[in-house]
């Protein structure tokens, strides 16, 4: 147990990152590869949807990622406040800009995919609409990391913010679903009206994983940036640079 | 005495001095003590290594010069900020373990003087009294008020007082509570001589009677009893 | 329990002071509410099916403008560092801090909003649901408004930056507040709407403080 807290020192965790992050990197081109061969070759033309149902293989792994991601950035500002070790904000801002780029891709798609399919750049179905609020939530944060000055407060304040926000990401999704159940308007949905065959499913997964291995690569990436940064004025970095 | 830090701002220090030999009534050996403290703002260490144990019956004078870190000193050993290294214990527990017993024990008045402009010097005193859990006598804060010259403006609101009304406003707070341990940043601004003289007769009597007192000034002290000086910066 | 009540007297003794900045807020919820059929055009029908939600909106934008002023005056002049170290634990001060600004923000624009329903129309049943969701919205809205306000506090560009991150976490009490409005006018009964919203209220009144008080003193750091 005690050895886990060797790795949490930025001394130690900055070369670990720095042997990790090209694996992942590498993991996610190939997975990545694979699943859009999948998606857009091998699976099956989508009865009612035709070809543009095809978007769903980024569009679906992007919303999981943004959310997942989200839980890791809570989970990493709660073992920063359970154990004070400087890494855990320092993971946890360097996981927040992959977060919200997902977010923006999972938006982004999900109106390529609805003007083709119901002639509307953008769908107030309850996904989307607590998508775009998730979105809100990662820029709150970059802004508020951004806007002080002092590391160490910026990881915590930063860090209550995503505690809060992950708690109150099932109530936000529980209320938007209940509004947009209640507004009939809205009946389409991104997700409705497809049946998965089983080669769907197996490149939604493939394409989330391989998301999955490029969040980690770009974290680890991130943070040896962000170590070096804090840490400058200690001997092993200043020796780093020489 | 005096004693002065030397490159690594470590204070080479004679406040180890014994304790007061009579049952002082605030208590025997209430201690404070700061080991191997650094603080960092920013990209700038302001000090680091500072040593200095805080035994009843004495007080401490921090020195330095502008931004040399005082008043981050006194707010990590107030338990505001954490210190980037090192550790502050009082009555040998460290004080993120006995924070609440800690601030029962002490009194804090930073540079802000924690006034509300648009109350009086009694309702301020009041409501400061009663937030802080403490009970209160009106009689007792009057006195202390007059004490300090500030008869016939105890009513008005304090945003009519004068920059050092306001502040002796803040320093009644010195007489109305017992805490054994007193931090001052920079108690003595905007004073006249001759309320300069009070404040620093009541520092003495509260140290003399077995309390502690850690406290900045620029200008020169006059404080009676067993003290030191701690330089920080260069 | 002293402590609370003193730290509620105080600042409802400062706000009497200094009336303009209660009434301020009181004024923009009038004016925006009015800006929006100048906005859209005075149809009744219409109006009466947006007014929920538009009062509801600027019940809420009303409530974030205040939000500001919450914790900033007592961190800037030194009381707040005080308050920190009483001996009263901080997140009963804190919850005394939120009552007070409820007393003073949230509990007028819920007595003002009938007022302002006349303006749309709106039927009694539909009134008596939106004076109640407001009675009950508006503490969610500050405890949950003042987790934003500590973390913000001492901030460069604080105030817009409180609306970007307390604006998303105010949507469920918004999308259930101005739903009760909707539900009582469609005929279905606010019951349902104005259970969750106490529900929510009693979760945020149990963590909110707390988290307000961890806010605050890393603020203070």
């Amino acid at each position: 147990m005690l050895k886990i807290f060797h790795w949490a020192a930025p001394q130690t965790f900055y070369p670990l990152a720095g042997k990790l992050w090209r694996p992942f990197a590498v993991l996610a081109a190939v997975l990545a590869l694979v699943a859009l061969y999948l998606g857009f070759f091998v699976a099956p033309t989508d009865f009612q949807q035709g070809e543009g149902y095809r978007i769903i293989f980024v569009h679906v792994p992007a919303s999981w990622m943004s959310m997942v991601i989200y839980l890791a950035m809570a989970f990493w500002a709660f073992l920063g406040f359970t154990f004070n070790t400087r890494i855990s904000g320092m993971m946890t801002q360097a996981l927040a800009p992959t977060g919200a780029l997902f977010t923006f891709l999972s938006l982004w798609t999900g109106a390529l995919w609805g003007k083709p399919m119901w002639g509307t750049w953008w769908v107030w179905d309850a996904r989307l609409t607590s998508e775009l609020i998730l979105f809100f939530l990662y820029m709150g944060y970059i802004a508020l990391t951004s806007a002080i000055d002092d590391p160490r407060r910026a990881d915590k304040a930063g860090g209550l913010l995503a505690l809060v926000g992950a708690v109150n990401v099932p109530i936000i999704y529980f209320s938007v679903t209940w509004w947009n159940t209640l507004h009939q308007g809205a009946s389409v949905s991104v997700t409705k009206g497809s049946s998965m065959a089983q080669t769907m499913l197996w490149a939604m997964l493939l394409m989330a994983l391989a998301f999955w291995a490029y969040t980690i690569a770009m974290a680890l990436y991130r943070v040896r940036s962000i170590i070096l940064e804090r840490e400058r004025h200690t001997r092993w970095a200043q020796e780093l640079a020489a | 005495m005096s004693a002065s830090g030397h490159g690594e701002w470590s204070l080479v220090s004679n406040a180890h001095a014994a304790p007061a030999q009579r049952t002082s009534p605030i208590g025997i050996h209430c201690m404070l003590s700061v080991s191997d403290l650094s603080c960092v703002r920013g990209d700038q260490t302001l000090f680091s290594g500072v040593n200095f144990d805080l035994n009843a019956g004495q007080w401490l004078h921090l020195e330095g010069g502008n931004g040399s870190g005082k008043t981050s000193l006194l707010r990590i050993v107030s338990g505001f900020t954490p210190p980037a290294q090192g550790q502050v214990r009082w009555r040998g527990q460290p004080l993120a373990q006995t924070a609440e017993a800690f601030h029962a024990e002490l009194l804090y008045l930073g540079h802000a003087l924690a006034l509300k402009e648009e109350l009086s010097a009694l309702e301020n005193l009041q409501a400061d009294a009663a937030i802080a859990g403490r009970s209160f006598e009106r009689s007792q804060a009057v006195s202390a008020l007059q004490r300090l010259g500030l008869r016939g403006r105890t009513r008005l609101p304090v945003r009519v007082l004068s920059q050092g009304q306001k502040r002796r406003v803040a320093l009644a707070r010195l007489f109305l509570q017992s805490a054994p341990l007193w931090v001052l940043d920079e108690p003595f601004v905007a004073l006249d001589a001759q309320a300069q003289d009070l404040v620093a007769q009541a520092i003495s009597e509260h140290v003399s009677q077995g309390g502690m007192a850690l406290l900045t000034s620029h200008q020169p002290l006059l404080l009676r009893g067993l003290g030191a000086s701690l330089r920080l910066g260069a | 329990m002293n402590s609370f009540v003193a730290v509620v007297q105080r600042d409802l003794r400062l706000a009497m002071r200094r009336k303009s900045e209660v009434l301020t807020a009181l004024f923009f919820f009038v004016v925006v509410a009015s800006l929006f059929p100048l906005g859209i055009g005075p149809e009744p029908g219409v109006l009466r099916k947006i007014a929920p939600g538009i009062l509801w909106v600027g019940a809420l934008l009303a409530s974030l403008l205040s939000l500001g002023r919450l914790f900033s005056a007592d961190f800037q002049d030194g009381t707040l560092e005080q308050m920190a170290l009483s001996s009263t634990p901080l997140p009963v001060l804190v919850g005394a801090k939120i009552l007070a600004h409820w007393l003073l923000s949230g509990l007028p624009l819920a007595l003002l909003a009938p007022l302002l329903a006349v303006q749309f129309d709106l039927d009694g049943g539909a009134m008596q649901a939106l004076v109640l969701t407001l009675l009950v919205g508006t503490p969610l809205l500050s405890l949950i408004g003042a987790v934003g306000a500590a973390l913000t506090l001492g901030v460069r560009g604080g105030e817009v930056l409180l609306s970007l991150l307390v604006l998303p976490l105010y949507i469920p009490a918004l999308v259930f507040g101005a739903g009760a409005v909707e539900a009582q006018v469609s005929g279905i009964g606010y019951a349902a709407h104005v259970s969750i919203l106490m529900a929510m209220l009693v979760m945020a009144a149990f963590f909110g403080p707390w988290m307000c008080a961890a806010a605050l003193r890393v603020s203070l750091e």
